[in-house]
């Protein structure tokens, strides 16, 4: 039986995270959600992080992850203000009918 | 590796079953405050004093009809109260209420039971704060989804505006949790208590280059906020006529809510005592006699109890006060015995710093106006978050000072 | 044991992720994004990121995607129609990500063949005062650089969501 969990699994898991945020992104037609996918593969994307520190066996790692977490913050605050403003001018979330820069 | 599953297992056992009933018996309390504030008897007939209201409720609560109605969403209807009571009550399991506790070889018959020491608590997290914060945080989910589920006007503004409050006031609560941890310099609860032991001078509240009495003042503020009760509870009382976001809940569900609410109180007393009053350590050294603080007062309870009984006002007193009288005795008896003592003093100075905090919130019900919602955030973003922050600065800059 | 748990919580993470891109409504697709945050947190206790794991239920769970369920709410958004997808969409998109998955992982084998594994305990280095010390020495201008960045989001959130002063 392992002693403990192979490195590889954590990668392969940030990998699936970060396809299904992909294809979130891709394939979803509501702006809100397609947000949250992007939100998906940041965390996907942390998890590698933080695996590789721990690889290392250094915190580098999570002080990168601390620093993605805060853009992520700052990002989904900044976002869902223009979805907010978006969706008073155009009374719409689906990001086809989104698609001019006329009223 | 198994003995501390079972053992754990067991403490827990211990600690849910000790909560529950706490939970239950903390409304009572509250409903005898405050009755006595408004110079009422309260709950009086159910039992001596009502010391059986709490049973009559949760039979009440149990048997009334569980009913869904058609129009709500039905899965974050049935999953909001399970998140509210989940991570009201998840907290409970890193707070440790006393010392090391240890059990010497002991044979009760044919059963030896070895000797081992094991923490009056359930597990101490390196992390232990971050995970009470981590908690109330998502304590937030339950009642967002129970008023956004509950497709009814009032139930949502009623959620909205509590969410809204609660994750506002998380950010006053959090700096004045972070500066009684830069004088203690420890997240671990179990550290944070026991670098407050000595005397009353060594409590966060009144030792270190900057004694942490405004951290204490901000923190209350903020957990009163928190727990959504008065003069913060706008969001369940001013629709009371339709009772904010539990509207639409009834019987156990709705029983779910006032539990979390009761735990969340709980929690934030603890963590008030933890923090700021020394948790369970005694104002001023056992040396000095304050072993037999706990004696003294039940044994003055007992006697005045006993002294009521026997000269009753009302007819009932003279069944039940003697009783009472007799039980604190036994109480003050069971505090003067020498094998208990070394867990049972503590306990009583957590129970009594923590149970004084809860007499304060419900003082505080009893007494004061609410705020309007306006005012009430104005409040946390003009005044209590920049105090906050100020606070810590002067802390942390005290600290550096002083330490080389 | 420690790999049940990796295996327990791998598995609600990839279930609640594939549930954040399937789902119609955008309230489920939350409630479940906050399951995969839940998820990783764990995990990243199992790797010895004690910090980061509360750190990620605090900022993550708790007030980040608190933020995303209010805006759902407040917009009231309704479930997606399904409707009007394209023949590739429909028909090699889920082909498509199998592949490129398998790409990947087969990549991460060859690099990191069992080496290393993780067990509870494995790393120490990883808790508070360990981050603190390294967030405010090494990394402090990038700590400082990003509570600017904070203030300018906050300043942008209130500018771009306040009603015109018509």
């Amino acid at each position: 039986m392992l002693s403990g969990v192979p490195i590889s699994w954590f990668l392969t898991l940030s990998a699936v995270l970060f396809s299904l945020g992909v294809a979130g992104f891709l394939f979803r037609r509501n702006i809100i959600t397609v947000f949250m996918s992007i939100e998906l593969m940041l965390n996907a994307v942390n998890l590698s992080f933080v695996t590789f520190s721990y690889h290392h066996k250094e915190v580098a790692g999570h002080l990168f992850t601390f620093f993605v977490m805060v853009v992520a913050a700052a990002e989904a605050a900044v976002g869902l203000a223009i979805i907010l403003t978006v969706f008073k001018n155009r009374a719409t979330l689906n990001i086809d009918e989104i698609d001019s820069m006329k009223n | 590796m198994e003995s501390f599953l079972v053992l754990t297992v067991i403490k827990a056992v211990i600690v849910f079953a000790v909560l529950m009933t706490t939970l239950a018996y903390l409304q009572w309390v509250e409903r005898k405050v405050i009755a006595h504030i408004q110079v009422r008897p309260g709950p009086y007939r159910v039992g001596p004093h009502g010391l059986l209201q709490p049973l009559a409720d949760v039979i009440k609560l149990v048997t009334k009809e569980d009913l869904v109605p058609p129009y709500v969403n039905k899965t974050f209807y049935l999953l909001a109260p399970f998140l509210a009571i989940t991570m009201a009550l998840v907290s409970i399991s890193v707070i440790p209420f006393g010392p090391i506790l240890k059990i010497g070889p002991v044979d009760i018959g044919p059963l030896h039971i070895p000797q081992f020491e094991t923490a009056m608590q359930l597990t101490d997290l390196n992390i232990g704060v971050l995970f009470i914060l981590a908690a109330s945080s998502l304590g937030v989910y339950g009642i967002a989804l129970a008023g956004w589920s509950s497709n009814n006007k009032y139930a949502l503004l009623g959620a909205m505006r509590s969410s809204a409050q609660m994750i506002s006031y998380e950010l006053p609560m959090s700096l004045a949790i972070a500066s009684p941890l830069l004088v203690s310099n420890t997240l671990s609860l179990r550290k944070l208590v026991e670098s407050q032991e000595g005397s009353i001078l060594s409590w966060n509240i009144l030792h270190g280059p900057f004694p942490q009495i405004f951290s204490f003042i901000i923190f209350l503020i903020a957990s009163f906020a928190e727990t959504n009760r008065v003069p913060f509870d706008l969001p369940e009382a001013e629709n009371e006529l339709v009772a904010g976001f539990h509207t639409e809940y009834s019987s156990m569900k709705f029983a779910s809510f006032f539990m979390a609410e009761y735990a969340n109180i709980i929690t934030v007393s603890i963590m008030s005592c933890l923090l700021f009053l020394g948790g369970w350590n005694a104002p001023w050294p056992a040396a000095y006699g304050s072993s037999l603080v706990p004696a003294v007062i039940f044994g003055g309870a007992g006697v005045i109890a006993l002294y009521h009984g026997l000269n009753a006002a009302r007819k009932r007193d003279s069944y039940t006060f003697p009783v009472f009288g007799v039980v604190f005795l036994l109480l003050a008896g069971v505090f003067l015995l020498p094998p208990v003592q070394s867990w049972l003093i503590p306990l009583f100075w957590f129970v009594a710093k923590t149970g004084t905090i809860i007499f304060a919130f419900i003082w505080v019900r009893g007494t004061l106006p609410r705020f309007r919602y306006d005012q009430l955030m104005a409040f946390t973003w003009k005044y209590l978050f920049p105090a906050a922050m100020l606070n810590m600065l002067v802390t942390g800059f005290l600290v550096a000072w002083t330490t080389n | 044991m420690d790999v049940i748990l990796f295996l327990i919580f791998a598995a609600a993470a990839v279930v609640c992720a594939v549930n954040v891109v399937v789902q119609t409504h955008p309230i489920s697709s939350a409630l479940s994004l906050v399951g995969v945050m839940g998820s990783l947190a764990v995990l990243y206790l199992l790797l010895g990121a004690e910090f980061i794991a509360a750190a990620q239920v605090i900022v993550y769970a708790g007030a980040i995607m608190v933020l995303f369920v209010f805006v759902i709410m407040l917009l009231n958004a309704g479930a997606e129609s399904r409707k009007g997808r394209s023949f590739m969409v429909q028909f090699l998109g889920v082909p498509l990500l199998v592949f490129f998955l398998a790409i990947a992982a087969y990549f991460v084998q060859r690099m990191f063949p069992d080496s290393t594994t993780v067990r509870f305990g494995g790393f120490t280095g990883g808790g508070a005062e360990a981050v603190g010390r390294a967030l405010f020495t090494t990394y402090l201008l990038p700590f400082e650089v990003t509570s600017i960045l904070i203030l300018i989001a906050i300043v942008g959130a209130i500018v771009l969501a306040r009603k015109e002063l018509d």
